[in-house]
C-alpha cells in the first residue's frame, strides 16, 4: 500500500517537469531547488500575468512605489481637486510668502488650522517680509469650496480636497508651499504642474513604445532591407547627443504657438529621439524569437504572419516592454523638466515642474525663497517611485534574467 | 590501509525562503589512496553537493550543518596529518592550500568553467603558480607538459587558445590538464562525461584511467550512468535523496546488489538481449518534491519491498551486510 | 582589430556629413532668423529699422540666400577652418569656442574619472556583500542618485553653499583668473573650482554605473568559472577581481560610447545653473537668440564628440573582450 504524499493525478505533470530538471546540474537544482520546482509547477497551472503578479507582490518597496504612482495618477486626473487656490492668479501684494504649515491639533483637539501671516515691506530692499501671526488662526476644512475648475473637461465644480472653513480663501489664504515672485500659490501650481509633467512623460513614452515595437518588430521579424534601413536609422539617432538636439528642436518651436501646441510638440520631440533603445531591444528579441521552435510550430500549423507576431511572439515580452516603459517615463519627465527649466520647452502661462523651477534659476531667488525648489522634490519622488516600480516589474517579469 | 578521505554523517542543507532543502542528509563513505570510487544516483540525489561539501565550496544559502570529513593532508615537510575538512573556514588559507593542490575538481561543464576572456594557458599556469613556488617560465613549461600528457595536439600553440575555440573533447582535456597541474592526491570528477558524446566519452574515460594509474591518484567519479561506473569504478556508492543506500566493490554491486533501489536501478538498464516489444522496466513513482520528503527511509514510496510501519517510521542506518558491502535498509536489520 | 578600427574611421566623415545636415536644418527650423530676433531686441529697447536697413543687414549676413547655398557656404567654410562669425557676439566663432571647449572637455574628463573610480568599487562591494548593510546603503544612494536630476543637485548645493556658508560656487575661476592667460596658478585655481561641478555631474552617472555593475557582477558570480577558480584554491578577492569583474565590466565599457557624449551634453544644464564658461551655456544663448552659425557649430561639435566617444568605446570593448575581436 502506498502512502504517496502527492496526489497521483499530478504524477504525469511532475514527470514532465522533472525531465526539464534533469537538464540542470544538481548544483543548480539544489540552489534553485524549491524555487524552480515551485515556479515550474506554477507555470503549468497559472497564466503568465499571474506569475508576474506573485513575484511582484514580494517586493515591498515596489508596492510602496505603486501607491505613490497611483497617488500621482489621481493628481494628474484631478489637479483641481487637490489644489486650493487659483494657480494662475497673481497677487502682487503677496509675493514670496513662505510655507504655511497646517497644524492638525488645536489645544488637544483635532481641528486643523494655519496661522495667518502678516507682511511688511522692508524699506531698504523694498521686498515683502512675512511673519507668522499667532493670534490669527485660520481653520482648515476638508472638502471645502474654492475656485471653480473643470473636471476632465466634463463638468465644473468648486469642491477641493481642503480649504478654509469660513470666508473666501483669497481673503484668508493658505499657501501650503508659499508663493513665488508674482504671489502665485505654489501648491496649486504644483498640482497642475504635476498633471502636465507626468502626462508628457506618459504620452511620449507611449509614442516611443509604439514606434519602438513597430519599427523594431518590422526590423527584427522581416530582416533584409527594412532591417538594414531601420538599423542604420537607429544607429544614427542613437549617436546623436540627445540633449543638444532636444534643445535645438525645442528652441525651434515658434514663440507664438499656443500652450497645447508646444505641449504636443515637446511630447513628439522627446518620443522621436527616445524610441531607439526600445526599438533595438525589440528588434533583438524578434531576431531571436524568429528562430524559436514554437514560431516554427505556429507557422507549420498554418497561422498567418499577423497571428504569429501578435498572438505568439509579442506576448513573450509584454512584461519586459511594460518594465522598460515604466523606466523610460522618468527619463522623459526629467528631460521635459530641464528643457522647460532652461526656457526652451514649455513656457508660461503653461505650468510644468520645469516652468516652476525656472523661478529658482538664480542664486538670489533661491536664497530668498528656498521653497521654490520644492517642485524639484516632486520630481525626485516621482522619478524614484517610477524607477523602483520599473525595477520591480522587471525583476518580476524576468526572475532568471533570461 | 587507512583511507585518504573519510566522510561520516555529512549533512549539507540549503536554507531558502520557502523552506530548507536537505540536499545531503547523512552520508558516509571512504576513499582509499589509488582507489576509484564511483558515486552514482539519479539527478537530485545530492552527489554534486556532497563533493562540493568536501571541497568546502558550498556557498550561501547552503551550509554544512553536521558531519566530519577526515582527510590525510600532506604538510610542507612531507608528513601526513589528518585534518577535518568540515571544520575548516571555507574562505580560509588551509582549505585554499588543499584545493587544487591536494584535492582537485574536474567540473561538470568545461566550457563554462573556463573564463572566456583568458587563454587556457593563462588559467593552467595560474593553477600551477597558486600552489608551487616556481617561475613563470617553469609554470609555462609544466602547463605545456600537462597538456601534452592529456593528449592535446600542439600543446604549445594551444596555450594561447581560448576555451571557446576548442572542441568539446579538447576542452575537457584542457580542463583535466588544469586540474592535474599540481599532482593532486584526490581527483574529484563531477559527471565529466555527461556533456559529451559517446565516442569522446570513451576517450576521456581511457585518459582518466591512464592518468590515475600514472599518478596513483584516488578518484571520486560522479555519474548517473551505471555503464560508466561499470567501466571505471573500483568501489561504488549508491545515493538517493541525500543519503547513501548502498556501498561496495563494483562487482558486488553489479552482481549481488542488496538494496532494493540498487536492484531497481540495475533492472532498469535496457538490455540488448531483452525480447522485442517488451516494456522497458522503470522505477515506479518519481523523486519527491524537496520540501515534502518522505519521513523514514527516503526510498519507501517507490520501493517494491516496502514494509508499512517499519520503513516509513524511521530512517535505516548504513550497516555492513558482509565484509565488503554496506546497506541502508530495514530488510537487513 | 586594426581592420575594425579603420572601418569605423572611414565611416566618420559620412556620419559627420549626415549630422551636419541635420544640425544645419535644426538651426534653421525656427521661423525667422537672427535678423528677426535682432529687430525684436531693438524694438524692446525702443528703436527700429526700416525695410531697407533690414534687407541690407540680411544681405550682409548672407541670410537672403536659399537654404542650400547657405549650407554649402557654411560647410565649405568649416572645411577651410573658418567657422564663421557669431552674429550675436560679433566675434569669430573659433575664438569663442576654443577655451570653452577645452574646459568642457576637462570637465567631462574629470567627471568621467570620478564616476568610474567610485562606481566600480561600489558595484563590486554591493555585489559581493549582497544584502548586507553596505549593500542597502549603496542601493539607496544609487536610487537617489538616479532620481535626482543633476540640475536639482546643482541648485540645492548652490543654495546650501550660499545660505549656510555664504560662498558662491559659480564659475570655474576666481575673479582674478577669469580672463588671465594660462599659468600654473590658473591651473591650480581651475582645479580648485572644477571638482564641485564634476562631482555633481558624476553623481548621476555613478549611481547608474554602480547599479549596472552590481547587476552584472551578481550574474557572473553564480557562473561555473567562478566556482572553478575557487576550486583551484584562489583567494576570494583575487578571483573576484580577476574573473567575474572582468566580465562584468565589459558591457559597461560598451556604454562609455554613450556615456561620454551624454556627459558633455549633460553638463549643459549644470553649467547654466552654475554659470560655468563651457560651451553649454553658449549653446543655450545662441539658441535663444537664433545665432544659428554658432548654434550649428556647437551642435556639430557635440555630434562629433559623440561619434568619437562611440568609436573609443567600441575599440576599448574589442580590446577587453577577445570574443568580440574574433567576430570582427
Amino acid at each position: 500500500m502506498r502512502d504517496d504524499p502527492i496526489p497521483g493525478s499530478e504524477a504525469d505533470a511532475r514527470d514532465e517537469r522533472y525531465a526539464d530538471l534533469t537538464a540542470l546540474s544538481e548544483w543548480d537544482q539544489a540552489k534553485l531547488g524549491a524555487q524552480a520546482i515551485e515556479d515550474t509547477e506554477a507555470i503549468h497551472v497559472a497564466p503568465n500575468w499571474k506569475l508576474t503578479w506573485w513575484r511582484f507582490k514580494k517586493h515591498r518597496l515596489a508596492l510602496g512605489s505603486t501607491l505613490v504612482v497611483i497617488l500621482l495618477a489621481l493628481i494628474v486626473l484631478f489637479p483641481g481637486f487637490f489644489s486650493t487656490m487659483d494657480p494662475q492668479k497673481s497677487r502682487a501684494q503677496q509675493s514670496f510668502v513662505p510655507v504655511q504649515t497646517i497644524h492638525f491639533f488645536d489645544e488637544g483637539q483635532f481641528r486643523p488650522f494655519v496661522y495667518g501671516i502678516v507682511g511688511k515691506r522692508n524699506p531698504e530692499t523694498l521686498r515683502m517680509e512675512w511673519k507668522i501671526d499667532e493670534e490669527k488662526k485660520i481653520p482648515v476644512r476638508f472638502f471645502a469650496r474654492g475656485f471653480e475648475y473643470e473636471v476632465l473637461g466634463l463638468f465644473s465644480t468648486d469642491i477641493h480636497l481642503f480649504g478654509v472653513k469660513e470666508g473666501d480663501i483669497e481673503e484668508n489664504p493658505i499657501y501650503l508651499l508659499g508663493t513665488d515672485r508674482l504671489g502665485r500659490d505654489q501648491w496649486s501650481r504644483l498640482m497642475y504642474g504635476t498633471r502636465v509633467s507626468v502626462s508628457i512623460g506618459l504620452i511620449s513614452v507611449f509614442i516611443s513604445v509604439l514606434l519602438g515595437v513597430l519599427l523594431g518588430g518590422v526590423s527584427g521579424y522581416y530582416g533584409g532591407i527594412p532591417d538594414l534601413i531601420i538599423q542604420r536609422m537607429i544607429e544614427i539617432l542613437q549617436s546623436l547627443p540627445a540633449i543638444p538636439i532636444w534643445m535645438a528642436l525645442t528652441a525651434a518651436m515658434p514663440r507664438d504657438w499656443s500652450v497645447e501646441q508646444t505641449y504636443f510638440a515637446i511630447t513628439l520631440i522627446l518620443a522621436l529621439i527616445g524610441w531607439t533603445t526600445l526599438g533595438r531591444e525589440v528588434r533583438g528579441r524578434f531576431l531571436v524569437l524568429r528562430e524559436e521552435d514554437f514560431v516554427m510550430a505556429a507557422k507549420l500549423s498554418g497561422c498567418s504572419q499577423k497571428r504569429i507576431i501578435f498572438r505568439h511572439m509579442v506576448p513573450t515580452f509584454y512584461s519586459h516592454i511594460i518594465a522598460a516603459a515604466t523606466l523610460a517615463v522618468p527619463v522623459m519627465i526629467i528631460s521635459e523638466t530641464f528643457l522647460s527649466f532652461l526656457g526652451l520647452g514649455l513656457r508660461p502661462p503653461a505650468i510644468s515642474w520645469g516652468v516652476l523651477l525656472q523661478e529658482a534659476q538664480n542664486l538670489q531667488s533661491v536664497a530668498l525663497a528656498p521653497w521654490l525648489l520644492l517642485p524639484g522634490v516632486a520630481v525626485i519622488i516621482t522619478v524614484l517611485a517610477l524607477n523602483i516600480l520599473g525595477d520591480g516589474l522587471r525583476d518580476a517579469a524576468d526572475p532568471y534574467s533570461h | 590501509m587507512e583511507p585518504l578521505l573519510s566522510v561520516r554523517g555529512l549533512k549539507t542543507y540549503f536554507f531558502l525562503d520557502e523552506g530548507t532543502v536537505k540536499a545531503v542528509d547523512g552520508v558516509d563513505f571512504d576513499v582509499h589512496p589509488g582507489q576509484i570510487v564511483g558515486i552514482v544516483g539519479e539527478s537530485g540525489c545530492g552527489k554534486s553537493v556532497t563533493i562540493k561539501s568536501v571541497m568546502q565550496l558550498i556557498q550561501k544559502p547552503g551550509r554544512i550543518v553536521e558531519g566530519e570529513m577526515l582527510f590525510r593532508h600532506q604538510t610542507d615537510d612531507g608528513r601526513e596529518e589528518v585534518v577535518d575538512l568540515a571544520q575548516l573556514d571555507p574562505h580560509g588559507k588551509e582549505i585554499r592550500a588543499i584545493r587544487g593542490a591536494e584535492i582537485a575538481l574536474i567540473p561538470q561543464e568545461p566550457m563554462a568553467s573556463f573564463s572566456p576572456v583568458h587563454t587556457i594557458g593563462d588559467q593552467i599556469m595560474e593553477a600551477v603558480l597558486l600552489h608551487q613556488d616556481v617561475s613563470k617560465e617553469e609554470a609555462r613549461r609544466i602547463s605545456i607538459e600537462r597538456l601534452h600528457e592529456v593528449g592535446m595536439p600542439n600543446p604549445e600553440q594551444r596555450m594561447k587558445a581560448y576555451s571557446w575555440e576548442l572542441s568539446g573533447g579538447l576542452r575537457q582535456r584542457a580542463m583535466i590538464a588544469m586540474s592535474l597541474a599540481c599532482n593532486p592526491r584526490l581527483l574529484i570528477a563531477d559527471e565529466p562525461t555527461t556533456a559529451i558524446d559517446v565516442t569522446t566519452q570513451a576517450q576521456v574515460l581511457r585518459l582518466l584511467l591512464d592518468l590515475q594509474e600514472h599518478h596513483n591518484m584516488a578518484v571520486i567519479f560522479i555519474t548517473h550512468d551505471l555503464g560508466v561506473i561499470a567501466q571505471i569504478a573500483d568501489f561504488v556508492v549508491v545515493m538517493y535523496l541525500g543519503r547513501v543506500m548502498e556501498t561496495g566493490p563494483v562487482e558486488d554491486i553489479f552482481f549481488h546488489p542488496q538494496h532494493p533501489y540498487t536492484k531497481a536501478l540495475l533492472e532498469s538498464i535496457p538490455s540488448i538481449y531483452a525480447p522485442a516489444g517488451e516494456r522497458l522496466p522503470t522505477i515506479e513513482g518519481s523523486i519527491p518534491h524537496p520540501f515534502s520528503r518522505p519521513s523514514g527511509c527516503p526510498f519507501y514510496p517507490r520501493c517494491k519491498a516496502f514494509m508499512p510501519g517499519v520503513c516509513n517510521a524511521a530512517a535505516p542506518e548504513l550497516k555492513p551486510v558482509n565484509d565488503r558491502q554496506t546497506v541502508s535498509c530495514f530488510l537487513y536489520d | 582589430m586594426t581592420q575594425y578600427i579603420i572601418k569605423r574611421l572611414l565611416l566618420l566623415p559620412l556620419l559627420l556629413f549626415i549630422f551636419s545636415v541635420f544640425a544645419f536644418f535644426i538651426i534653421q527650423a525656427p521661423p525667422g532668423d537672427f535678423v528677426t530676433s535682432y529687430i525684436a531686441e531693438l524694438a524692446a529697447s525702443g528703436s527700429s529699422m526700416d525695410q531697407a536697413q533690414i534687407d541690407a543687414l540680411r544681405e550682409q549676413y548672407g541670410l537672403d540666400q536659399p537654404m542650400i547655398v547657405q549650407y554649402f557656404k557654411w560647410v565649405g567654410g568649416m572645411l577651410r577652418g573658418d567657422f564663421g562669425v557669431s552674429l550675436d557676439w560679433k566675434r569669430p566663432i573659433m575664438e569663442l569656442i576654443k577655451e570653452r571647449l577645452l574646459l568642457t572637455v576637462l570637465l567631462g574628463a574629470f567627471t568621467f574619472i570620478i564616476s568610474w573610480s567610485l562606481a566600480i568599487p561600489i558595484g563590486i562591494i554591493s555585489a559581493t556583500k549582497q544584502y548586507s548593510f553596505i549593500d542597502y546603503f549603496f542601493t539607496i544612494f544609487n536610487y537617489m542618485g538616479v532620481a535626482t536630476p543633476t540640475f536639482m543637485t546643482a541648485l540645492i548645493l548652490m543654495w546650501l553653499a550660499y545660505s549656510y556658508f555664504g560662498i558662491s560656487v559659480t564659475g570655474l575661476f576666481s575673479p582674478e583668473y577669469v580672463d588671465a592667460p594660462w599659468s600654473l596658478a590658473r591651473v591650480v585655481d581651475l582645479m580648485k573650482h572644477l571638482w564641485l561641478p564634476a562631482l555633481i555631474l558624476a553623481l548621476d552617472g555613478t549611481a547608474r554605473l554602480a547599479r549596472v555593475m552590481r547587476a552584472n557582477l551578481l550574474d557572473e558570480l553564480n557562473k561555473p568559472y567562478v566556482e572553478m577558480a575557487r576550486a583551484k584554491g584562489m583567494s576570494e578577492w583575487r578571483l573576484v577581481l580577476k574573473y567575474p569583474v572582468h566580465l562584468a565590466i565589459n558591457p559597461l565599457v560598451s556604454t562609455i560610447g554613450w556615456y561620454l557624449p551624454m556627459l558633455f551634453s549633460g553638463s549643459v544644464i549644470v553649467a547654466t545653473v552654475l554659470n560655468l564658461p563651457t560651451i553649454g551655456p553658449l549653446l543655450l544663448r545662441s539658441l535663444t537668440n537664433q545665432d544659428m552659425f554658432l548654434a550649428g557649430v556647437i551642435v556639430l561639435i557635440y555630434c562629433f564628440l559623440a561619434i568619437i566617444g562611440t568609436l573609443m568605446s567600441d575599440v576599448l570593448l574589442a580590446w577587453l573582450d577577445p570574443r568580440i575581436r574574433m567576430e570582427a
